[in-house]
């Protein structure tokens, strides 16, 4: 897990993954529209300290669910300029099935836990983001039933 | 004595990113924090009364009834929206 204010590449961080049957990766990059109209950079706040805490926990559950070879997280802080690329999360298992649930499960816990809160500045002036129901809904297909199995997939 | 602190836009809102509040036996829980800041002022009965904070207490996601003891740090902030 790391947060930095520094950008990263993230065909060098793909290269530090372990060798594995199945590796996936997502990189979310900075769009240059937002609901507010045009951007230009972002202003990224954390909770310093919460957020290492936080990824840590979301990457060690995505291991406890999934038979995974590795789990990295990294998440920019600080300015970042349109399509520059603010987080990057990659995911290697013996096979395609655990690595696209885990990626996919890690990304949708980050956007609705990790302490992070995005400002977005354009010609129109500064505005915080605000948080999209879209994105709890996608986390809450996640949760495990009460009872049953627990192989992870996603409800319906 | 607990430390509380705010975050971006609930931050600004109240233009204060953190404060120490000495500990009273009222204030044992985030929904009684919660309460007791909001007698601060008008801006700050608006800013959390806001129902989509959410709190944390030594850097872990609380609920209203997470209790609280002297020395925790505590903090409100909006729903999240890194990634």
């Amino acid at each position: 897990m790391r947060v930095q204010e520094a950008a990263f590449s993230p065909d060098q961080l793909q290269r530090s993954l372990p060798a594995a049957g199945a590796v996936v990766t997502f990189t979310g990059n900075v769009r240059d529209a937002g609901a507010g109209g045009a951007v230009d950079s972002l202003q990224l706040e954390h909770y310093a300290g919460m957020t290492e805490h936080s990824l840590q926990a979301i990457a060690e559950e995505a291991a406890a669910r999934w038979a995974l070879a590795a789990a990295h997280v990294v998440h920019r802080v600080g300015r970042l300029d349109a399509g520059e690329a603010i987080v990057w999360v990659g995911v290697c298992a013996a096979h395609r099935a655990e690595a696209f649930a885990a990626c996919e499960f890690i990304m949708d816990a980050l956007k609705t836990r990790a302490p992070f809160w995005k400002k977005e500045h354009g010609p129109q002036g500064a505005r915080w983001v605000d948080a999209r129901a879209s994105d709890v809904a996608r986390a809450q297909r996640w949760q495990l039933p009460r009872t049953g199995d627990a192989d992870g997939a996603p409800g319906g | 004595m607990l430390r509380v602190l705010f975050f971006a836009r609930l931050r600004e809102q109240l233009g204060c990113e953190a404060l120490e509040l000495a500990s009273e036996p009222g204030i044992d829980s985030i929904a009684a924090l919660r309460a007791a800041l909001s007698e601060r002022g008008p801006v700050w009965k608006e800013a959390l009364a806001d129902a989509n904070l959410l709190a944390a207490v030594n850097k872990s996601l609380a609920e209203p009834g997470t209790p609280l003891v002297s020395g925790d740090e505590v903090a409100f902030f909006p729903p999240v929206t890194g990634g």
